[in-house]
């Protein structure tokens, strides 16, 4: 066990550029002369057939150069990922307000803006469905039920001492990335298109973009420079902005923008997917739980986007820490008149393991023992088989739920609630454990491949192109670490270039928590086959022995071990000379991982990621606020690469899971239109209402794993301690209140608390 | 035309006045370290100083450019990150750095404007003014532990900065570029000159919701500036009544040495009522003729059962000026000039309260004031109560005062009163919350006010 101070801290060159203003977002761009600004006009109803469009007022406006519809777009008319079910504008029918039906373009804003006024619509209005289960019952499904099976739930169920069963909802989640989505296209030789985009997924937005405008992937270029945050909702959704630019500035011959005001992105893009779902529980008298079924009801929106991928790994992660010998998960991706709902770090993970701990919570209170009695006795263990067949190896849950048990000295902290809570009258605390087990890997095998580019110049200095896409994630000083490491040479010697779709292809999107792994893998296949190429010069040029090891320590050469006073500048520009190749395009593609969706059973994921947090929050019973007094977790990294990258990963997905928990609620009013709409009436944590203590404790192992570096993954599996702050807070209601009949319906907002206090 | 200091740079411009100081420097003067997040000031991405005298002191203040119409920068300092960043990171961009308070770098800009805003400040130099500072800046990466960090070595750095000849200080330690010793003289030479009075134009105060609503409008439209005359700032005491000028600033009003006497809490209070950029900026009047439902400095002043004074010397109060949902009982031409209220007596209590979905920078679910005076004998002598979100404008919960004045405080009579109350309120359920919950808000809120007086209200709850 290592406090993380031990770790290595390069920031690299990204942190000392945002402070001064100086990284550059899509619209920090220096725009072109001629450049053209859209406008997307979108639908005001849920669902419902355009009965007639008129647009030629607008096109008469000054300013105004061509409005688009879906009859403009030279190729398909189509951005469906998943499932080709998506248009990119909407031709006859709308299927949820905020979908683009037309694009305005025009010399400047303003125009466009007024443009927007003059268009004429008139809808004939269809059945609007919002709830998923009503959905499901009309059986609009967005793809098929998927099921998986360990075990026979069923017949152990009749054995079990205790079964309970319940009902939960998680709502949705904003991603409120502080820059909206955006991009910035113009056109070049040959028919061909560039595309500046804010995008996770450079790829997806190329080949989206070449399919609406019927050309070859090779004739659109992709470039993404950073993102002012993505969180999964620019995973595939960014295509739909790139894609718009790109038709107008195809179809134009002029450079063309789009950048989303906030309220235009909020009520068009898709968000965390919203969860109805229903538990059964069966466990032995020993508080063994030996049967769970599950069937969970994703309301999915308009589209499928991403939401079958999404419902996966619901599934895969319907257990969270747990062992449990008999499951039976079913899982429902639900089609309704939203937006399409997207990615969001966790991706579905939090979804499925908010249904477990409200399953066991439920347990726990109609037994009359404490939820973390039952945690602590079903967590996983090695060679535990998961619902999904992959077997566990290495495993840590124990380690960190132990640990954080003896750190709090719990029997202690329950005490002092029990006494603070006998002592005020108007205000409680209650606390709860949240382990958590999350799978590393895209679910989708094929995803996990990786290409990087690593060029030496002649001065010795080395440029890094990868597929993966800095999003604050902190992907670049980690590509810059390894790759330092690999070539033996400093840092500061090494620039990451954008992410580019001529210089790295087909690149999976930065996703599923893999980036660091997958583009650090090929960025280390790279820097080898330089290092190959260039010891064999060296080796000639120095005529040493080929058994000779060559390595540079400080930019300068050993050999053997022995320090040669000759500089790696110096050894590069003598290569280049010689002709030597100093430059190497790596490939990785994750060893041992498969899947089989026929028989729902395999080995999906590389390596588990495990910790526990405690939570403790404070209600104050007049007025139904909260605060969180403390979280205190143990998190497994491996052997952390980078400390200060890892525990700012830590505490960002920590307080964005508080916030999908408590303030972050998304109102749709049943006509589908979002209430939600603004930063004044959608909330994200502000920095008061954080945690007032964060402690961080890493477990460090030293296990070998297909992590870069062992440096476990570490961008989405903290965001799920959030669920403990849930149980916190409702555990605080609970002790104002024992009859309370709050039911298990996330976010846990000051008015679910208030009126929770207050029933009976 | 209009003439202001744009970071070193001598400004005179004929962009429209109503357009925003935010895409004056971001699209005219190709400034793109000031970025764009939401366009209605709740996020902070777009934070900037301004220099401004007050009672003849050049002030530094943030507030977030996106709300700002141009022709409040007339006389001012504008200063972006462009206009702070020097060779080497200034202290404030090197605690970000050195505490990782950044990751995307989308808010990272906004934050560094207000702490440099912090590390300005002659009389907030402790971690806690540090920390409201930031309070209108959110972060989606962090989780704002690290900028805790960066906020605690700042506030440790500045214990030792003198308070005169701070600005020699900050420059010598390269907060600052050397630049900003020479500005207070600039400025002084550029006058705050007023826009003609202009009847149809529209007029400005702060603009903090206008700017909100109707940015496209008043881009347009020709505006005319109230909120830099210097007869509308003013803040005095005359006859046991406290006379404010309408634009002064939620700021000033909770910085005033004459005002904080009056109210105990008034920090604690003003906390709840939006963000340090915003109350920086936004008038007190302004907040009144808005005529949300739930504005909150409303339904402070009506609790205090103030009245404001027209530009025609009419005089009305406040809980009277509202006759229906964004309904005013004023006519086109009117303006309000003062706003006036009765120093309450020392043994009557004030209290606000204030739920939302987040507790800071957030519009209320509920929010409600009260001004109270009980005698020895436990007898209400003086009552006034105001309740926001739970009307179409803000309420004055008249026959909830009536039913309680001159009645003693006891179980039967508070009872009563919330019966009565829960009568003469009609809340809608929106975003902010359903009328059931509402309903129940206000009843807690309105039992809260006498907890908060020491009264116990264990009896009723159960």
């Amino acid at each position: 066990m290592n406090t993380p101070s031990q770790h290595n801290n390069f920031i690299g060159p990204e942190y000392p550029n945002h402070v001064k203003g100086r990284s550059i977002y899509v619209d920090d761009i220096p725009v072109m002369e001629g450049t053209v600004y859209i406008k997307i006009f979108d639908a005001t109803i849920a669902h419902a057939k355009i009965a007639s469009i008129d647009y030629s007022e607008a096109e008469q406006i000054e300013g105004v150069i061509k409005i688009f519809s879906a009859k403009d777009i030279p190729g398909e008319n189509q951005i469906g990922g998943i499932v080709p079910d998506e248009p990119l504008l909407a031709d006859d029918e709308v299927h949820y307000c905020g979908q683009p039906i037309l694009l305005i373009a025009a010399e400047n804003e303003d125009a466009a803006e007024d443009a927007l006024h003059k268009i004429k619509i008139e809808y004939e209005p269809l059945e609007i469905i919002t709830n998923p289960r009503v959905a499901f019952a009309k059986g609009k499904l967005l793809s098929p039920t998927r099921k998986f099976v360990i075990g026979n739930s069923a017949e152990v169920f009749k054995n079990c001492k205790y079964v309970f069963e319940g009902t939960t909802e998680t709502n949705g989640q904003e991603h409120l990335y502080l820059e909206t989505q955006g991009a910035y296209a113009y056109p070049t030789e040959f028919n061909s298109i560039k595309i500046f985009s804010s995008t996770q997924g450079p790829t997806a937005v190329q080949r989206t973009a070449a399919r609406v405008l019927g050309i070859n992937m090779n004739n659109v270029e992709v470039d993404v420079t950073r993102l002012g945050g993505g969180f999964g909702g620019k995973e595939d959704q960014a295509s739909t902005y790139g894609t718009m630019a790109a038709l107008v500035a195809f179809i134009l011959k002029r450079p063309a923008k789009c950048v989303l005001h906030r309220m235009e992105d909020m009520r068009m893009t898709g968000k965390r997917n919203p969860y109805s779902s229903d538990f059964k529980i069966g466990l032995d008298d020993n508080l063994k739980i030996l049967a769970y079924e599950v069937t969970f009801y994703q309301n999915g929106g308009a589209a499928a986007d991403l939401s079958p991928a999404i419902l996966e790994r619901t599934l895969f992660h319907c257990t969270n820490s747990y062992f449990i010998p008999n499951v039976t998960a079913t899982a429902n991706s639900c089609k309704t008149n939203l937006p399409p709902n997207t990615a969001f770090r966790g991706f579905g993970g939090p979804q499925g393991m908010f249904v477990i701990e409200a399953a066991i919570d439920f347990a726990a209170k109609k037994i009359g023992v404490e939820p973390y009695t039952i945690q602590q006795k079903n967590l996983l263990q090695n060679k535990n088989e998961l619902p999904y067949g992959q077997i566990i190896e290495n495993c840590e849950a124990e380690k960190c739920y132990n640990n954080v048990m003896q750190k709090a000295n719990i029997s202690q902290l329950k005490n002092e609630i029990e006494n603070f809570n006998i002592k005020n009258k108007f205000k409680k605390k209650g606390f709860a454990f949240m382990p958590i087990c999350f799978g590393i890997s895209f679910t989708h095998t094929t995803l996990n491949q990786a290409r990087a580019l690593v060029h030496v110049y002649t001065d010795g200095s080395v440029g890094v192109s990868t597929g993966g896409v800095e999003m604050g994630q902190g992907l670049n000083p980690k590509m810059i670490q390894v790759a330092a490491k690999a070539l033996g040479i400093s840092t500061s010697k090494i620039k990451l270039e954008t992410t580019n779709t001529t210089r790295v292809a087909n690149t999976s999107p930065s996703a599923a928590s893999s980036t660091t792994d997958l583009n650090g893998h090929a960025v280390q296949h790279a820097c080898q086959q330089i290092n190959t190429s260039f010891h064999s010069f060296i080796k000639k040029d120095l005529q040493l022995n080929e058994e000779d090891i060559i390595e540079f320590k400080n930019e300068i050469l050993t050999v053997n071990n022995q320090s040669k006073n000759i500089s790696w500048n110096e050894l590069i520009a003598k290569a280049y000379l010689a002709r030597t190749n100093l430059s190497a395009k790596g490939f990785y593609a994750t060893p041992t991982i498969n899947f089989d969706k026929t028989k729902e059973k395999g080995h999906p994921f590389s390596y588990h990621v495990y910790g526990t947090a405690l939570t403790v929050a404070t209600i104050d019973c007049l007025r139904g606020t909260y605060e969180i007094d403390f979280v205190k977790v143990c998190h497994d990294v491996g052997t952390s690469m980078n400390e200060k990258i890892d525990i700012g990963q830590l505490e960002g997905g920590l307080v964005q899971g508080i916030g999908w928990m408590t303030m972050e609620e998304i109102v749709y009013n049943e006509q589908g239109k979002l209430l939600s709409n603004a930063l004044s009436t959608y909330k994200i944590p502000d920095i008061y209402s954080v945690p007032k203590k964060i402690d961080f404790e890493f477990l460090d192992t030293q296990n070998d794993n297909l992590a870069i570096l062992k440096s476990k993954a570490v961008g989405e599996p903290p965001l799920m301690y959030g669920i403990g702050t849930y149980f916190a807070i409702r555990n605080a209601v609970l002790a104002f209140n024992s009859k309370s009949a709050i039911t298990y319906n996330a976010p846990i907002t000051p008015e679910k608390v208030l009126m929770g206090l207050y029933n009976k | 035309m209009i003439e202001f200091i744009l970071n070193n740079q001598a400004i005179k411009t004929e962009q429209p006045p109503g357009s925003t100081v935010l895409d004056f420097v971001r699209y005219h003067k190709k400034l793109t370290g000031t970025k764009i997040g939401c366009r209605e000031g709740d996020c902070g991405a777009c934070t900037i100083l301004v220099g401004a005298f007050e009672n003849n002191t050049l002030v530094y203040r943030n507030v977030t450019s996106c709300l700002m119409p141009l022709i409040n920068a007339q006389g001012k300092h504008i200063v972006t990150i462009e206009g702070i960043n020097q060779t080497e990171l200034t202290p404030v961009q090197q605690a970000m750095v050195d505490s990782s308070g950044t990751q995307c770098g989308f808010c990272t800009i906004g934050f560094v404007m207000s702490l440099t805003g912090f590390v300005m400040n002659q009389t907030q130099t402790s971690f806690t003014d540090a920390i409201k500072n930031i309070d209108g800046n959110i972060c989606r990466c962090t989780g704002y532990k690290s900028i805790e960090k960066a906020a605690k070595i700042l506030s440790t750095q500045i214990e030792n900065k003198p308070t005169h000849n701070t600005l020699n200080w900050l420059t010598k330690n390269k907060y600052l570029p050397d630049y900003f010793l020479g500005i207070e003289e600039r400025l002084r030479k550029i006058s705050i000159q007023q826009y003609p009075e202009n009847k149809s134009a529209i007029k400005l105060g702060g603009a903090t919701d206008l700017n909100v609503q109707k940015h496209q409008l008043i881009k347009k439209s020709a505006v005319q500036n109230l909120y830099d005359n210097a007869s509308l700032k003013t803040i005095e005491t005359i006859n046991n009544e406290i006379i404010l000028g309408a634009s002064v600033t939620v700021a000033q009003f909770a910085e005033s040495s004459i005002i904080q006497p009056i109210f105990p809490n008034l920090n604690k209070h003003i906390k709840l009522v939006s963000s340090t950029p915003i109350r920086n900026m936004a008038t007190l009047a302004g907040n009144f003729v808005n005529a949300s439902p739930i504005g909150d400095m409303t339904a402070f002043f009506i609790a205090l059962d103030a009245s404001i004074i027209f530009n025609t010397n009419r005089k009305i109060k406040l809980k009277d000026f509202y006759k229906g949902y964004k309904l005013l009982d004023k006519a086109e031409d009117e303006i309000i000039e003062k706003i006036v209220f009765s120093i309450p007596s020392s043994t009557s209590f004030f209290n606000f309260e204030k739920v939302c979905k987040r507790t800071h920078l957030d519009i209320a679910s509920v929010n409600t004031a009260c001004l109270i005076n009980i005698d020895d004998n436990n007898i209400i002598q003086q009552i006034h109560l105001s309740a926001g979100g739970v009307a179409p404008y803000p309420k004055y919960l008249s026959n909830t005062c009536s039913f309680l004045l001159n009645k003693p405080i006891n179980k039967t009579v508070l009872q009563e009163a919330i019966t009565i109350m829960q009568q003469e309120i009609a809340p809608i359920s929106d975003a902010r919350g359903t009328t059931e919950y509402k309903k129940l808000l206000l009843r807690q809120l309105f039992l809260a006010h006498f907890a908060e007086l020491n009264v116990e209200i264990n009896f009723i709850i159960n």
